[in-house]
């Protein structure tokens, strides 16, 4: 399975992005927190804790924003700059999810921006580089 | 006329566990891993293995007739030797086929204290001339060594005609340029080098600054690098930035660009390098995955096609989109210089 290459038309994002982002913040919150719950992410919450960061989803328009304790993963409401930010396209997010591209490559073309504390970003993109999904349901759907 | 040599090892990075499956299962003959601390070149928050996904490692790689190496590539530091040592005496413990050691010292620990533990010398021990390899074959009984970037073909050649110690060389990766294990300059800019603490510009020292028309990179506040909008970035390394030398802003020393070899793998074969490296520990297990199926591809068919053989486009595709800057090169190999 290819992730096609496409961009969400520029409507989406005009409409996604006045809608509330809590739903969304909540259901990654609630996913991470699952993942760390089953030890399929191999989290060490005192690298995290603390911090706040955030994920924007440019072509949706829509931004999500979550923070940790030592316990897990929580909704951002506080509208302060995050600690680290991510943003890209959600096919290119898909990408990298799905280990179909390496988040250097996407990098090195542009495709993704890193801001803020660099090596916070290293911790966690390492992080999800070391889930082995190939023990989860979702394994068969990863490209690498 | 097709080679009748033996194809070189396809040696290929894992910084955790799926990129080693990554590697193992897209062809890697062998896999290259390092620990969770600066005994290693790519000492990166999150990166790297443990003693239990080691382990895991190792039996994944086996059951599938594949090797895997140890880099203990950085020089142990005067106040405490213990780690690397301990590093030796794990790998042994772990019984990984071989560890790639840079610092002497730490051979000589290594050959007297586990005599039937391999050893291959590091690039970062930047032996470029057979009697530096053959001493360290006399003293330490290495068994391969890892040339640094810096030789022609025909040096590569010359080394390989004058030592029985296998030659591995580099085959795709982001270049360190030159001077490896003897560069100071990421020490100019945050103190640290990759020798020293197992990592070139650290990312604590690294800052992404985005601009309205421009990204700016800088490594303990000097700006490396000033990229225009959708210009191709790389790793914010000194040797790799652009710098104001006199009246004119380039790239002083390289340029942000990867070596790829695929080109010359029949010479390679035909001169009888032992093993050809992949580049990347830092990376994903995305990059691994498409790096190694390529070159398995390209070093399985360069072996039955010999002079006949020519690099398949999508191979190349392959290579050049997960390439640091974009840009590729053979690097010294093509060097005019003798
Ligand atoms: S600064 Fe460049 S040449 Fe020096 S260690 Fe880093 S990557 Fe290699």
């Amino acid at each position: 399975m290819q992730v096609p290459d496409l961009v969400l038309p520029p409507l989406v994002a005009r409409i996604a992005s006045r809608l509330p982002a809590t739903p969304p913040s909540w259901l990654l919150v609630g996913l991470l927190n699952q993942l760390v719950r089953r030890q399929v992410l191999p989290a060490d919450m005192s690298l995290l804790a603390g911090r706040r960061f955030e994920v924007r989803v440019l072509d949706a328009g829509i931004s999500l924003r979550f923070t940790a304790d030592e316990a897990g993963f929580r909704v951002d409401t506080i509208a302060e700059t995050a600690d680290l930010c991510f943003s890209a396209n959600a096919a290119d997010f898909a990408r990298m999810m799905l280990r179909e591209e390496d988040p250097d490559t996407l990098f090195f073309n542009r495709k993704l921006a890193i801001e803020g504390d660099t090596e916070l970003g290293l911790i966690v993109k390492n992080l999800l580089d070391s889930v082995d999904w190939s023990n989860t349901p979702v394994g068969r759907f990863m490209a690498a | 006329m097709p080679s009748n040599r033996t194809l070189p090892e396809l040696v290929c990075p894992a910084g955790n566990l799926p990129a080693l499956k990554a590697a193992v299962d897209n062809g890697a003959d062998t896999v290259y891993l390092g620990l969770k601390n600066n005994t290693n070149a790519r000492n990166f928050a999150g990166l790297n293995f443990d003693a239990t996904s080691a382990r895991e490692g190792i039996r994944y790689a086996r059951e599938r007739g594949r090797h895997v190496l140890l880099a203990i590539n950085t020089y142990a530091q005067g106040a405490d030797i213990g780690r690397w040592r301990a590093a030796i005496d794990e790998a042994a413990d772990l019984g990984v086929d071989a560890v790639i050691v840079a610092d002497i010292g730490l051979m000589d620990y290594a050959a007297r204290r586990h005599p039937d533990l391999r050893l291959h010398m590091s690039v970062q021990g930047s032996a470029t001339n057979y009697e530096a390899i053959n001493l360290a074959h006399e003293l330490f009984g290495i068994r391969r060594a890892v040339l640094p970037r810096v030789l022609t073909l025909d040096q590569v050649r010359h080394v390989i005609e004058n030592t029985a110690v296998e030659i591995e060389v580099f085959g795709f990766g982001s270049l360190c340029v030159m001077v490896e294990g003897r560069c100071l300059l990421s020490s100019y800019a945050t103190g640290e080098s990759p020798n020293t603490h197992g990592v070139c510009s650290p990312a604590r020292f690294v800052r992404w600054e985005h601009g309205a028309e421009s990204l700016d990179a800088r490594l303990n506040g000097i700006l490396i690098d000033r990229y225009r909008k959708d210009e191709a970035a790389g790793y914010p390394t000194l040797c790799k930035g652009r710098f104001q030398v006199a009246d004119d802003t380039y790239y002083a020393l390289e340029e942000p660009t990867s070596l790829n070899v695929m080109e010359m793998l029949p010479q390679l074969i035909e001169i009888g390098v032992a093993a050809i490296k992949v580049e990347g520990r830092q990376r994903s297990p995305a990059y691994t995955a498409q790096v190694t199926r390529a070159l398995r591809e390209a070093l399985d068919a360069a072996g039955r096609e010999g002079s006949r053989f020519t690099v398949r486009p999508g191979w190349q595709q392959a290579l050049a989109k997960v390439s640091e800057g974009q840009q590729q090169t053979l690097g010294a190999y093509s060097r005019p210089w003798k």
